[in-house]
């Protein structure tokens, strides 16, 4: 016990940890309150393929000596508004569409970096995350998107249950589904943005869909499968974070083995009759 | 107040699907109390007739008009969905979501609606599920579960996309007494129908749909109908008493 206290006052003396840590925790608990709807929806592949449009995106910034988050963000909420228009519109395979468009730009980025600054930590670090890219104003970024989600979340919970269960139901009932559809892709857009530091291009969407996807192994309420998914979520990355420092594992990849483990957890007390 | 003799009005309408034309100068009136059964072949277009009617599909032409009542007073029973079936939400939460058309830009549910909710779940007769999960309950008791949200949301028009679909003859003539005890007490019903006999049974008024409305009117006269006859498979009229109920089973 003493073992895990020492442990935890070392992680939290190195302030590039503390700010992991708060941004990790925010991002985590976003994601999974927006992973639930896209997860129901059946929209899980846009959190994929915004995150590797993203990467693309960095990638070309970077070769052009531009600021990476200040092109990537309106990218990537352009990117999150086609993809869903083409989630919605059933006569193109959306699925399909979409996996097409994440490897394409994944592709173009992998391209573009290797015609210029080639293969270095950097491009590693924008794949698969690090915790020593948080600086204090990704901190304050960060916060404030996490804070402006829940708030978005929290006032149209009720809604968002509407349009995620029966849209028909919904528009025919006055409501304008479309809009909520698309505050959901631009908030995920944006949490994908920020956790995408941390998490690496490559990781981030296992946030999105692991803690929804977990949850309703067991939850049979709505309301039950949201607040699981958001405790769960920040739990999971917290373990995976002082994991990854004990273990000096990659941060990103550590969250989603500790989210992997937990989703088998659920599987099996789901089969043993767990209930809630 | 005067008092309001058509509901709804469908005059010319024409609407299209997938680039297609579905339907083609439909018009028919539907006045308080009446139940409509619209009727016809797989693929007539009668789901995507009650779509433009709800305002989910642009017309081509023609109008829709509402009397006496908001677009967002109308209750709606759609088929089931894919995304329904697994769906983690318990029952009160479902029934709950029909009253938000009146929560106006106001964020929450009052007490009011929750003692709607609850009225309507006692009133379908599934009260004691309220806390169950709708992905647990059998095919017949998911449609009680949305015909309570519909009701949550209409004050006196609920429309019915095939309320019996996929469900099992005793919950089907069950749904059917429900919506027949919901008409008595002054609800107006559009309704489409697979099941010829129930919509003859039920509706006063039959819209029969082949793209073009083939029959528009009182049910008895459609009983003397060509179309009707064509419909049930029998070849002369004195022999559709004796064989219509056969055959009628068939085209379910």
């Amino acid at each position: 016990m003493t073992a895990l206290f020492d442990l935890l006052r070392e992680l939290f003396s190195y302030v590039f940890i503390v700010r992991a840590m708060v941004v990790g925790i925010l991002v985590a608990l976003c994601a999974a309150l927006l992973g639930v709807t896209l997860v129901l929806k059946r929209y899980s592949m846009i959190g994929d393929g915004l995150s590797h449009v993203g990467f693309g995106t960095l990638a070309v910034a970077m070769s052009l000596r531009l600021a990476p988050l200040e092109v990537s963000i309106p990218v990537v909420l352009l990117a999150a508004f086609f993809l869903l228009r083409i989630s919605e519109n059933s006569k193109i395979k959306g699925d399909a569409a979409i996996a097409l468009i994440s490897s394409s730009a994944l592709a173009v980025g992998v391209v573009v970096i290797s015609m210029t600054t080639g293969m270095n930590t950097d491009v590693c670090n924008y794949m698969f995350g690090s915790i020593l890219a948080m600086s204090k104003s990704d901190v304050v970024l960060s916060t404030a998107v996490a804070v402006f989600v829940l708030i978005l979340y929290v006032f149209s919970y009720h809604r968002i249950f509407a349009a995620t269960f029966d849209e028909s139901f919904a528009r025919a009932t006055g409501m304008k589904v479309s809009r909520y559809n698309m505050l959901i892709a631009f908030l995920t857009a944006m949490v994908i943005e920020v956790g995408k530091r941390i998490m690496g291009a490559m990781l981030i969407s296992s946030l999105v869909i692991f803690p929804a996807l977990t949850s309703m192994r067991v939850f049979s309420s709505f309301k039950g499968v949201v607040l699981c998914s958001a405790v769960l979520s920040v739990a999971c990355f917290f373990v995976g974070l002082v994991l990854s420092f004990a273990l000096s594992t990659p941060t990103g990849a550590s969250v989603v083995l500790v989210n992997l483990a937990m989703f088998c957890l659920f599987a099996v007390a789901a089969k043993l009759g767990v209930k809630a | 107040m005067q008092k309001i003799m058509t509901m709804l009005s469908c005059r010319d309408v024409s609407l299209s699907y997938d680039g297609r034309t579905a339907v083609e100068s439909v018009s028919f009136e539907v006045a308080p109390g009446d139940c409509l059964s619209i009727v016809g072949e797989n693929g007539s277009g009668k789901s995507t007739l009650m779509k433009g009617l709800l305002g989910l599909l642009k017309l081509d032409s023609g109008q829709v008009d509402l009397y006496g009542s908001k677009r967002t007073e109308i209750g709606y029973l759609p088929q089931q969905t894919v995304v329904q079936k697994d769906f983690p939400a318990s029952v009160r939460e479902v029934v709950l979501s029909g009253c938000l058309n009146r929560r106006g830009l106001l964020p929450f549910y009052s007490r009011h609606d929750r003692a709607r909710a609850d009225e309507n779940l006692e009133r379908l007769g599934m009260a004691d599920r309220a806390r169950a999960s709708y992905r647990d309950l059998s095919a017949g008791q998911q449609q009680r579960v949305l015909l309570a949200r519909a009701l949550c949301a209409a004050e006196k028009l609920l429309m019915l996309d095939e309320p019996v679909a996929g469900l099992d003859p005793v919950a089907a003539s069950g749904l059917y007494a429900l919506l027949e005890k919901l008409n008595r007490d002054g609800m107006t019903l559009v309704m489409i129908s697979h099941d010829l006999q129930s919509a003859l049974r039920y509706g006063n008024k039959i819209l029969h749909l082949y793209k073009k409305p083939l029959f528009y009117g009182q049910t008895r006269e459609y009983l003397e109908t060509a179309v009707y006859r064509r419909m049930v498979g029998v070849a002369k009229p004195d022999e559709n008493d004796k064989n219509g109920g056969d055959h009628v089973d068939g085209l379910v």
